[in-house]
């Protein structure tokens, strides 16, 4: 018998309003702890919440964005349990009456298909604060900073049954959320945090497995490892004979495990009821309408039309349109060089590998869509070789000045001057005898790899600059003359 | 002076006859004087009263007077009064100085009123007695030995032991109209969302309303000039113009029509309550106002739902006592848990446990449907109840209590009995509509209340018929004996 696991996904994704859910304090991260909490936050008695609207329409946008339900009276609800980080002794949330309902997001599979995944519903709620607790020895300090920061809950159906789809899922409603703008999509900053509920069971069984759930992992690449260790630590477990504890686990990077935090009997009842100090939302046909109108293009939309526009392949095309940022600056690159391929080569080789190496985000990228676009131009019109350009790439990055600048102070513009390319293959066969008389002596069929040696001397000598088409060309010329003499 | 109203020392303020600091001295004089036996002040801000005083009077010499400017109140210690304890009558803030004014408070600090200090309340504002406030009960002016009402019974003394001319109450249940009606006094439950409830401490969010406490119906007209109005820190605040309630005081009742619930005047009432109420709907009759019988069918719910409703938005507004924040921390916590129980534990009083515990119980998973979706579902009915008598009639007329005020300790072990005491109370905050007490008798020496009750934002209403009442009568004029 065959094991499949089920994994259902809870994304809790930090909504880019500038001040709190339901009070003015600022939501900007790093701040020197409890200076961003005022009295609501605080939870002084007699302090009352006030909805921020912003929250709403982002809500609704992320609805409308992967086609759900829209709750048109949505409610708050008190999920009450005691925390020293949560201030008030409920998190205000929404269990009943939700403002994002069904709704599905498409993935792509490695094997190329895709697959719909359910989007069960997405909620508003208020984030905790944090507790702190190396800092204080024998004690917990309290930043109530993070204290009510917007969270949109998005809970998915069952759907997925590896930790890639997970992965995919999770990767996908990262792209959706910022495209949308409504989430800066920062895992490490804990904007965008993912809790993983996984159990096995044997393939083609309907009912589900006991679950566990692991809380709070912020990276991709963690939520492949903790899923991918869970599913196995559950299988070694029932094929031991044992069963799955429905029960909470943490995910430990540094050991790459998951552990017990909390089983089911220890679960709190949470008392949810309707929070009286907030009214329902209403909203209206005018009001999501409205908001339609504002949906900036998708990455399922903009994939299709990269496929079709630009002729990139289907691998391509899901990379470059996965971000808005990333899409623009492959979009404008490749109309300034007036070659799609060659942008999406360069963006996704050169670009990002600089982008990873230093750890950049791709709008502070030193070297800019228009630039990159340029330093391709070159390549197009000949001004410079392929190899020069990584080179030219390297000095822009560290603020050079723009491709021409570059080519220009360095000196790396490509020799088409046929003269001064004739007097260095001449002067490579004059100093390359042996070579020479082995060419001369060599089967016709075999000279041509043979000619790669008095290319790269040419090369050499020219600094990279010489056009290897022309050269190429001449030292065939030569050499070919002097084998037939 | 001091057994002057609001009205007639606005009067003496503005001609000249007193300063606000000659009026507020002998405020403060008296109640250093009479206050160890009524205990209707847990704090008394002095300094900063006479601070305000002089400021009003600068600020009327200046002719930037407002009606309110120079005039003392004390403010209940449920609303939040910045670099001033806070205490909610409860040790869980004994040691709260709030950092912020509650918006009513702000209302009249702008208004130009002298704040004399913060009145006694049962704790969290949940009792009828004012017995469960951590520094001990208010006594009732009438008679020493009996309480004053609650769970505003703090400022209910104090106005009527002439103490402070008048001050803010809130109700969540009845507690500025059974206290009101206690001591003799006049006081206004607003409609649901008149007044703000930010900085006002939570005790069942969606019952909670402040209101004035006074002598005369006009004196609390001229305090909800200042008290009423859209806040928008308060999401159930309602944003709807605010008229100049002294403006329609004198209006005619001619043509009023008065509805008395049968239900109101049946079952466990003191007869001398019933005869002196009737005796009260027979002056309405004399300035021209009809009188029919109405019903509210589902006023014996009101109790039942009132207490699964308010104790379980109580154990949730209180979760935030914590002791992590402000507030009491026990000592020396071993660990998190400990310092929870502890510090709830030792900070809250008897009362409000039981109603955390009851509250908690009613919201607990498979109970919510059995209890709170039943008492909404009740809720809703009353509401109804009033929404239908209020369309036959202008305003319903009833007793404000069962009894008059009831002797200390009489009640507190029996807790049911003390509910009772807001049988004609209760139904009203569930139903969101605005109510008054005024005084209208005495039995057995005790003053007796007439609750008046009028549909939604009908203040003007209520406060323009209990205006002409006492235009009639007398009872708001009596004084106890000191």
């Amino acid at each position: 018998m065959e094991w499949e696991a089920v994994i259902g996904l809870e994304i809790h994704a930090q909504l880019a309003t500038k001040s709190k859910i339901f009070s003015g304090a600022s939501t900007a991260f790093g701040a020197e702890p409890n200076t961003q909490a005022c009295a609501v936050d605080l939870a002084l008695p007699g302090t009352l919440p006030v909805f921020n609207a912003e929250a709403l329409r982002m809500a609704v946008l992320f609805g409308l964005a992967i086609d759900a339900e829209i709750g048109y009276t949505s409610v708050f609800d008190r999920k009450n349990y005691f925390y020293p980080d949560l201030p008030k002794g409920y998190q205000t949330s929404q269990l009943f009456h939700p403002v994002v309902g069904t709704g599905h997001v498409e993935i792509e599979l490695e094997d190329g298909t895709t697959k719909r995944v359910g989007v069960t519903r997405a909620h508003l709620e208020e984030d905790a604060g944090k507790s702190l607790h190396e800092e204080f020895p024998n004690m917990t300090g309290i930043d109530l900073n993070r204290a009510g920061t917007p969270l949109l809950e998005i809970v998915s159906e069952p759907d997925m049954r590896s930790a890639e789809e997970a992965v995919a899922y999770v990767k996908k409603i990262h792209s959706i959320v910022t495209n949308l703008g409504i989430c800066d999509g920062n895992m490490s900053e804990g904007s965008f945090r993912c809790d993983c509920n996984v159990s096995v069971r044997y393939k083609g069984e309907e009912k589900f497995g006991n679950r566990t759930e692991t809380k709070n992992i912020n990276s991709f690449r963690f939520i492949e490892k903790a899923i991918k260790g869970e599913i196995i630590r559950q299988i070694d477990i029932l094929e031991d004979g044992g069963t799955i504890t429905q029960e909470t686990r943490l995910y430990d990077a540094n050991k790459d495990e998951t552990r017990s935090m909390r089983s089911k009997e220890e679960a709190n009842d949470y008392r949810y009821f309707p929070c009286p100090d907030l009214l329902p939302i209403v909203i209206d046909d005018e009001y999501v309408e409205q908001l339609r109108s504002t949906l900036p293009e998708l990455p399922d939309a903009r994939k299709a039309r990269f496929i079709e526009q630009y002729q990139l392949s289907e691998y391509d095309a899901m990379v470059l349109s996965a971000y808005r940022d990333l899409s623009g600056y492959f979009e404008t690159t490749a109309n300034v060089a007036g070659d799609a391929k060659l942008a999406a080569n360069w963006v996704m080789g050169e670009l990002s590998k600089h982008l990873n190496q230093n750890d950049n985000d791709i709008t502070s990228s030193p070297v800019t869509a228009e630039m990159l676009g340029e330093l391709l131009l070159r390549i197009k019109d000949n001004t410079i070789t392929g190899k020069i350009a990584k080179q030219i790439f390297e000095a822009m990055w560290a603020g050079e000045g723009s491709a021409d600048e570059v080519i220009e102070a360095k000196g790396l513009k490509q020799v088409t001057d046929s003269g001064a390319i004739e007097s260095m293959v001449d002067d490579v066969i004059a100093a390359n005898q042996p070579q020479v008389d082995q060419y001369v002596s060599a089967e016709p069929d075999k000279r041509g790899k043979m000619i790669g040696f008095f290319m790269g001397k040419v090369m050499q000598a020219s600094q990279g600059k010489a056009n290897p088409g022309q050269v190429q060309g001449l030292l065939k010329q030569k050499l070919d003359a002097l084998a037939n003499s | 002076m001091l057994d002057k109203t609001l009205a007639e020392l606005a009067q003496g303020l503005a001609t000249g006859e007193f300063s606000s600091v000659e009026l507020t001295r002998n405020y403060l004089d008296r109640i250093r004087a009479e206050d160890g036996s009524l205990n209707s002040f847990i704090t008394v801000t002095e300094e900063q009263a006479l601070a305000q005083a002089e400021a009003a009077d600068q600020r009327r010499a200046a002719g930037d007077a407002d009606p309110f400017t120079g005039l003392p109140i004390a403010h209940k210690d449920i609303f939040c009064t910045e670099g001033v304890r806070t205490s909610c009558g409860s040790r869980m803030l004994d040691n709260f100085i709030s950092p912020y004014n509650a918006t009513v408070v702000e209302n009249f600090n702008r208004a130009g009123a002298v704040s004399l200090g913060k009145t006694n309340m049962d704790e969290f504002a949940m009792g009828s007695s004012n017995e469960s406030s951590f520094y001990g009960p208010a006594r009732n002016p009438w008679n020493t030995e009996c309480v004053p009402g609650g769970s505003s019974g703090g400022s209910a003394a104090a106005i009527a032991g002439g103490l402070t001319p008048a001050a803010t109450g809130s109700d969540t249940g009845g507690s500025i109209r059974q206290p009101a009606a206690l001591c003799g006094i006049t006081g206004l439950k607003p409609t649901y969302g008149r007044v703000s409830r930010y900085g006002m401490i939570a005790y069942a969010s969606s019952l909670d309303q402040g209101g004035p406490m006074a002598h005369t119906a006009e004196d609390t007209a001229m305090m909800l000039n200042v008290m009423a109005g859209f806040d928008p820190k308060d999401s159930t605040s309602i944003d709807k113009a605010v008229p100049d309630y002294t403006l329609t005081l004198n209006d005619s009742l001619k043509g009023l029509k008065i509805g008395l619930p049968k239900e109101f005047f049946s079952g466990e009432i003191d007869p001398q309550i019933t005869a002196q109420v009737q005796s009260a709907i027979r002056e309405f009759e004399a300035l021209g106002a009809t009188v029919k019988e109405v019903s509210l069918p589902n006023t014996h719910l009101a109790i039942p739902a009132y207490y699964i409703i308010a104790p379980a938005e109580a154990s949730s507004n209180l979760s935030r006592f914590d002791g992590v924040r402000y507030g009491y921390r026990c000592e020396d916590p071993v660990d998190l848990e400990d310092m929870y129980k502890r510090s709830r534990g030792e900070g809250f009083g008897e009362e409000v446990k039981r109603r955390i515990m009851v509250g908690t119980y009613a919201l607990s998973e498979g109970f919510y449907d059995a209890y709170y979706k039943k008492a909404l579902q009740i809720r809703r009915l009353i509401q109804q109840d009033f929404v239908n008598a209020l369309s036959e009639v202008d305003i319903i007329m009833g007793p404000t209590t069962p009894h008059p005020a009831f002797k200390l300790g009489e009640k507190t072990s029996d807790p049911v009995a003390m509910y009772m005491e807001d049988i004609f109370t209760i139904s009203l905050n569930l139903a969101g509509m605005p109510g008054m007490s005024v005084p209208c008798g005495f039995a057995n020496g005790l003053p007796v209340g007439l609750q008046l009750i009028g549909n939604y934002f009908a203040e003007e209403r209520l406060l323009n018929a209990a205006h002409q009442f006492q235009q009639a009568t007398d009872w708001h004029r009596q004084r106890p004996v000191r």
